[in-house]
This record gives C-alpha cells, sequence and structure tokens, in this order.
C-alpha cells in the first residue's frame, strides 16, 4: 500500500515531482562540481608548489629584501671603463655578465642552517643560493667624429633600484644617433641561477625533478664550475650535456638537464650549481637565500613554523598553506573564484532547492487536506500519514540526487575533456621588487656613448626586458578528480532535502484535523 | 461482535433474523413499538445495548474571538442496530453531532460512550484506532484518494497494516463486489460515475466490518436514481449485517427511511 500510494501520488503530480527533482538535481550537481574543481584546483596548486620548492618542503625561511636600497645588491649595474670593449671600424663591442642575488631577495648568513637544523621538529634542512645571472654585449657606433663629448667618457648605468620606478625613470626613448646613424645593437641575457648544496636529496628545488640527460650533482661536485640546466631552459639557450655555459664570468660545464616530474609544470629556476660554487662566483661568500626544512611530522608543522620564527627573528618563515598565497595568475583565479563564487553559489542553490522542495511539499499537503482528512477519518495514524508524505519527498530528492550524481559528473567529464590549462606563477622569493630593470639598456647606451641624447637602437630592448624575474611560470592542465566521498556526500544531501521536506510537510499534515473529511467539496 | 450479543438478547435482533424479503422495504413496520424507546430517555430497556451514550455534550468554536456554540448539550442514546437520520438547518450542528459520533473530534464538555469507549477522554491515537476498529465513513463528496484504484481505494480501510496484503486484497475485493462493481476494481475514481464512487466509498466503509457506518449527506451530491440506488445499498447492508447507522441527510425522501429521525436545531437535538 506504502509504495502503491507512493508511486501513484509521485506519478500523478509529475510536475511537482519534476521541478523538485530539478531544482534538488542542479543543487547536487553544481556541489559535485565545485567540490570536484576545487579539488582539482588544490592538486593543481600543490603540483606548482612542489615544482618550486620540491617535494617534501614543509617550511621554507627567507628573508625580505629592503626596498629602496639604492646601489644595493639587488640592482644591476653595468660598467664600463674607458678601457672596456674593443674598438674596430668606427664601433665599440662591449660585453659584460655579472651573478649577483635574485632580484627582491636578500641573502643571509648561512649559518642560519645550522640554527634551523638544531630546531626541534626539523627533519631535514637544506640551504640554497638563488641568483640571477645578466650578461650584456652590444655593438656601438664611434661617436667620436661627430659627438659632443668624447667616447671614452664613462657613464653608469641607473640603478633601476625598485621595480615600482623602473619604467618611470626611463629616459626619453633615443632617437638616434648624433649623425643620424644609429647603428647599435645590444643583446641582454638574463637566467635563474640557484646554488643548491650538492649532498641533500631528501628537501630542495631538486627533489621534484627528474634527470633528462646526463647526471646530477654529486658530493663530489662541491666547488666545481659545473651546472645542471633545466630543460625549458637548456632547449631556449640551446645547451646540452658537456657544453659550456658562462655565468658571472666564469665558465660551467653543463653535466646534466632536469625536466619537472609533471610534465605540465616548469621548474623554479633556469640552471642549477653548487652552493659553495655559487657562494664563489657571485662573491656572497657564506650567504644564502632560502632554507628549505622537512618537519619531521605534518601535523607539527605550524608549531614548528612558531619556533622557527622565535630562532630566527628577522626571517620570514612559510608553510606550505602560506606558499599557497604566493601562487598567482589564473591557477589562483580559478582557487579565488572556486573557493568563494563557487562554494557559495552551491551553498546558495542548494537551500533555494531545499526550500523549493519545502514549500512545495508543504502547498502540496495543503491541496491534500480533504484526502488526508479522509485517511485519518478511516483509521490512519498520524504517524503512517507522516510516513507517507515524508516518503514521497523522499523519493523525489532521491530522482533529483541521482539525476544531479549523473549530471555532475557529466560536467567533470566535460571539464577533463576540454583540460583548461592554467597558468600559475608561485614567487620563489617573497617580496617586491619584482618589476622588470626598465631602465637599463638606455642606460648602457647613455654610458657607452657619453651622451644623454644618444642611445642608438636600444628603445626595443626595454620593455621586454623585466619579464625575466625570479617567479616560474607553470602551466598546469586542471584536472578534476571524482571521489565516491564526494558523491555520497551528495547524494546524502538529496536525501536530507527530501527528508526534510519530508519532515516538514508530514507535520503538517499530521496537524490536520480528521473532520476535514467532513468537509464540502470546493 | 457487538452485534451478535445484541442479536441474542434483542427483540429487534429476534425480529430482523426472521425478516422476510417482503418487509425490506417497510422498515417502519418490523419494529415493535418497544424498540422506539425515547432517545431521551436516560436507560435503555432491558437487554438494549446501547451503541452511544451521549450525556449533555457540548462542542464550541472560537471564531475570530467570538465563541459559537455548535452543540449546547446533546444527551441522546443510539442503540445498537438502530437506523438513525439527523435533519436539520445548515448550521445547526448537524456535522459537529457526526464529528461526535465518529470519533473525529472531542466534545468540549459532556461525556461520548462508543459501547464502553469514552471517546470524549480519548487521545487522538486512541481516537484513530477507534475509528479504524468500530467506524465506516461516507462522505458526500465520496472522498475517494484520486490516484488510487477502487480496490486500492478500498484497501486503505485497513489503516494500521495488521492485516496481510493477500487478506486485504481479497477482502477488497468481495466488498466491491458486494457493492457490484468486481468489475470496476481497477479503475481510477475520474473513470467512474458519481454513484459508482459512493458505491467504491461504502465499500471502503464496510471492508472492516465496523459496528457504525456514519453516512455525511451520502446522496447530497447525486440524482434522485442514484440517490435511491444508494440508499437501497445502504439500506440493504444495514439490514443484512446489522450495524448502527446514522445518516446527516437534507433530504426529507432519505430521512423517511430511517427508523427514526432526528432534528438538531441551535445546537439542541429533538426528536421528530
Amino acid at each position: 500500500m506504502f509504495f502503491t500510494y507512493l508511486r501513484r501520488e509521485l506519478g500523478n503530480r509529475r510536475k511537482q515531482t519534476v521541478v523538485i527533482a530539478i531544482g534538488m538535481a542542479l543543487a547536487i550537481a553544481l556541489v559535485i562540481i565545485v567540490n570536484g574543481v576545487a579539488s582539482g584546483v588544490r592538486d593543481a596548486q600543490s603540483s606548482v608548489l612542489e615544482s618550486v620548492y620540491g617535494v617534501g618542503t614543509d617550511v621554507t625561511i627567507t628573508q625580505t629584501a629592503e626596498p629602496g636600497t639604492d646601489g644595493g645588491g639587488p640592482g644591476q649595474r653595468f660598467d664600463f671603463g674607458s678601457g672596456d670593449g674593443s674598438t674596430e671600424g668606427g664601433s665599440t663591442q662591449v660585453a659584460q655578465s655579472t651573478l649577483s642575488a635574485a632580484r627582491g631577495t636578500a641573502t643571509f648568513d648561512a649559518s642560519t642552517l645550522t640554527t634551523v637544523e638544531g630546531v626541534d621538529g626539523v627533519a631535514a634542512a637544506t640551504a640554497t643560493l638563488s641568483l640571477q645571472a645578466s650578461s650584456f654585449s652590444g655593438t656601438l657606433p664611434d661617436f667620436s667624429q661627430g659627438g659632443t663629448s668624447g667616447t671614452g667618457g664613462t657613464g653608469t648605468a641607473p640603478d633601476p633600484g625598485t621595480g615600482t620606478d623602473s619604467g618611470a625613470t626611463q629616459q626619453s626613448p633615443p632617437t638616434g644617433g648624433a649623425d643620424g646613424a644609429g647603428g647599435s645593437s645590444f643583446d641582454v641575457d638574463q637566467f635563474a641561477v640557484e646554488g643548491i648544496d650538492v649532498t641533500a636529496d631528501a628537501v630542495g628545488p631538486l627533489t621534484s625533478v627528474s634527470l633528462v640527460d646526463g647526471r646530477t650533482f654529486t658530493a663530489a661536485d662541491a666547488g666545481q664550475d659545473v651546472v645542471v640546466l633545466d630543460q625549458t631552459y637548456a632547449t631556449s639557450a640551446d645547451l646540452a650535456t658537456g657544453d659550456t655555459l658562462a655565468i658571472g664570468g666564469t665558465d660551467f660545464t653543463v653535466i646534466g638537464v632536469v625536466a619537472s616530474t609533471s610534465s605540465d609544470a616548469a621548474t623554479a629556476s633556469d640552471t642549477y650549481v653548487p652552493l659553495d660554487t655559487a657562494q664563489a662566483v657571485s662573491g656572497l661568500t657564506g650567504q644564502i637565500s632560502d632554507v628549505y626544512v622537512t618537519a619531521a611530522s605534518a601535523s607539527d608543522v605550524d608549531s614548528l613554523k612558531t619556533d622557527l620564527e622565535a630562532a630566527l627573528p628577522d626571517a620570514t618563515v612559510s608553510t606550505q598553506s602560506d606558499l599557497a598565497s604566493s601562487v598567482s595568475g589564473s591557477l589562483s583565479t580559478a582557487s579565488g573564484l572556486v573557493s568563494t563564487l563557487g562554494t557559495w553559489l552551491s551553498v546558495v542553490v542548494l537551500a533555494a532547492a531545499f526550500a523549493l522542495a519545502v514549500l512545495f511539499t508543504v502547498s502540496g499537503v495543503g491541496r491534500r487536506t480533504r484526502e488526508f482528512g479522509t485517511l485519518k477519518a478511516v483509521g490512519w495514524s498520524n504517524a503512517r500519514i507522516t510516513r507517507q508524505v515524508a516518503g514521497e519527498s523522499l523519493v523525489q530528492g532521491l530522482i533529483g540526487g541521482v539525476v544531479g550524481v549523473a549530471v555532475g559528473l557529466l560536467g567533470i567529464v566535460v571539464v577533463n575533456a576540454i583540460a583548461p590549462t592554467l597558468s600559475a606563477s608561485a614567487a620563489s622569493s617573497s617580496g617586491p621588487g619584482a618589476g622588470g630593470p626598465g631602465g637599463v639598456p638606455g642606460g648602457a647606451a647613455t654610458a657607452a656613448a657619453g651622451t644623454a641624447t644618444q642611445g642608438g637602437a636600444a628603445t626595443g630592448a626595454a620593455s621586454g626586458f623585466g619579464q625575466q624575474v625570479v617567479q616560474a611560470t607553470t602551466d598546469v592542465v586542471l584536472h578534476v578528480p571524482v571521489s565516491l566521498t564526494i558523491v555520497l556526500f551528495a547524494v546524502g544531501l538529496a536525501v536530507l532535502g527530501g527528508l526534510l521536506a519530508g519532515a516538514i510537510g508530514g507535520w503538517r499534515a499530521s496537524r490536520l484535523r480528521p473532520a476535514e473529511a467532513l468537509r464540502s467539496v470546493a | 461482535m457487538s452485534r451478535a450479543e445484541a442479536g441474542a438478547a434483542g427483540v429487534t435482533d429476534a425480529t430482523r433474523a426472521s425478516s422476510s424479503p417482503a418487509d425490506r422495504h417497510v422498515p417502519a413496520e418490523r419494529h415493535s413499538p418497544a424498540d422506539r424507546h425515547s432517545p431521551t430517555a436516560p436507560h435503555a430497556p432491558e437487554g438494549h445495548r446501547p451503541m452511544y451514550r451521549l450525556t449533555d455534550v457540548v462542542k464550541t468554536y472560537s471564531q475570530k474571538k467570538k465563541t459559537v456554540t455548535a452543540l449546547a448539550g446533546v444527551t441522546l442514546e443510539i442503540p445498537a442496530g438502530q437506523m438513525v437520520a439527523i435533519q436539520g438547518p445548515t448550521g445547526g450542528g448537524k456535522s459537529t453531532l457526526l464529528q461526535m459520533l465518529g470519533a473525529l473530534d472531542r466534545p468540549t464538555s459532556g461525556t461520548v460512550l462508543l459501547g464502553e469507549h469514552d471517546l470524549s477522554k480519548a487521545g487522538d491515537h486512541a481516537l484513530a484506532a477507534a475509528r479504524g476498529r468500530e467506524i465506516g465513513f461516507v462522505f458526500q463528496g465520496f472522498n475517494l484518494i484520486p490516484t488510487l484504484t477502487a480496490a486500492e481505494n478500498v484497501e486503505t480501510a485497513f489503516a494500521d497494516g495488521s492485516v496481510p496484503r493477500d487478506e486485504r486484497r481479497r477482502r477488497a475485493a468481495a466488498a466491491l463486489a458486494s457493492v457490484g462493481l468486481a468489475e470496476r476494481a481497477d479503475h481510477l475514481p475520474v473513470e467512474l460515475s458519481g454513484g459508482q464512487q459512493q458505491r467504491v466509498a461504502v465499500a471502503r466503509a464496510l471492508v472492516k466490518e465496523p459496528t457504525v457506518l456514519l453516512a455525511d449527506e451520502p446522496t447530497g451530491s447525486l440524482d434522485e436514481a442514484t440517490r435511491d440506488e444508494i440508499m437501497d445499498l445502504l439500506e440493504g447492508v444495514w439490514r443484512e449485517r446489522g450495524l448502527t447507522l446514522v445518516i446527516v441527510t437534507h433530504d426529507s425522501a432519505v430521512a423517511r427511511r430511517a427508523e427514526r429521525r432526528l432534528h438538531l436545531k441551535g445546537g439542541r437535538v429533538t426528536e421528530i
């Protein structure tokens, strides 16, 4: 009787059943998709972080660069004296390369590592030195014949300082040589150099890469002029194992090429060299820029952070979850969108679906007043009538839940089929000043020519120059996982909605007076 | 059960048990004057077991701060097996009295005894149980569940689920057959005429073999020919089963068939 009556009622009030089911389905589908995308984005985020910080890194320690220290370490400068370069046939050739701490990175004493290792709860720690190699080479026309100043004058490129003013201080675009001939050409190259401890293999940037060619570091490489290249950089710079790469004026032998373990992510650095070599070449002896720490227990990361901050008052201590906020780009946008808009949207739609189910059930009970009154007159107990109404709502909710799960899974399949690519940037060193040193080329030209008005063809280089900052930009394909848990959770929500509507509707029905049966036909 | 006991002791039942087809059409003549005792008499004559005994029943409703008195002290006794018609103007208290008799509501004051059972003090659950066990209803608007077939509607009468499914089906089919609708068992109410729907409703009321059958304007929605059909059916059932039949009606033609006619006006009952 229960099922016969239930089936007939749902079949007869198909419109109501369909509306309630659609509402519920929409909400359930949304919950599944939002939840799936959220965990997909989380996966993407952690894969980006892994590529930057290495597998197993729980905490990183850095120091923020002091902004605005004019002429200080982070700035790049190419100084050319009168003797630099060679003049040949009316033009001057100049070339210089520098290796300095990466922009926005402050270096600190290597003893910090010892301090970190002494903190309770640290399983492993390794230090790295993030550097930026820049090389400049160019050909300048000989201005001595028509120029107002001698070519031998010594100029200094204005320091770009912090990123904010770098573009603004750009000189007015040079309009060509004094003689109208132009004829300058420059080649500016920058790449990231990561000095790493060759003995560390448990933690650090190189733990998330796989070897493509050659070999990685061994303990014997300490102090040697050897370099391991990231595959992306090796390809763009056209280098292979056995080649030679000049870093900061020193020639390094390429011993291997590595790639990020996830095919869709790039590694943080372009090149890796032994830490002590990096310190020696850059002149930053005994200095490091990052410490990577593995916690003894994943659950103690937060208390470890507190301990480390106490031990190192000047340092910036970041946990993985802090670092997640440093992920920027469309991945970050997606993450924000999913976590805020998506969650709220599903909450609102879910609430609306519940409200819809409740309202329709209550209005249905209202229309069936005489019917329920009659059943009561016939002897049905309140419990039996409540059960009947609740059963109807529950089945409506279940239908909605099943349809919703199907639609939600379909949605996930569609998202995975489209496979949207999210780009993410994770700043490997926190801190300001990542802006490009846009003022350099013009300044360099001035230095060489000795006059402010002459710069030849330097304009073109200015805009594209600031891009290569110490950020790893990674493209991650969004893959939305499907878990049984979320499907069950969604069905549970549908059942809950049905029960809620059924409980309220059943309560209304149970409160009807049996004397309603005697009401005259409307 | 109560019918059997009453049959053993009552004069009415002795008469009825030997009733011939000839006197079916004149029920009033079948009964001796002793049967037609005064309803206001405090005690029924020896050997009569009263089905209902109402004492000073008052029922008031509050409507918009005004108190409406639907029953203003009704004292009434209905012997088991009697066929009673209740007439009276709209708002006179007919429906309210039927609610008291049908265990659909409790009086504001006074007592309503159904057999030995005091309905005025019973809880909702006990009232529902009493309705399910003792009372069959027939309504003016038939009140069939529109989504259920005739047979399923009859089955709803087995309210507490204690009767196994096979027995329910068998008894529902038998009840439908007894009202002449065996072939319509699988039809929905909308596929049946008004008279047929009321027959289904009668089958639903009778399938659990109640001791009391209460009918609220059972012919109010029917044309004259169908009215007589349904009245013949109800009267036949009353006679065969010996149950107590109370009919609320506006129709004097219907009321004239009853053994006893009550008039309700202003919440007070008088014999006609």
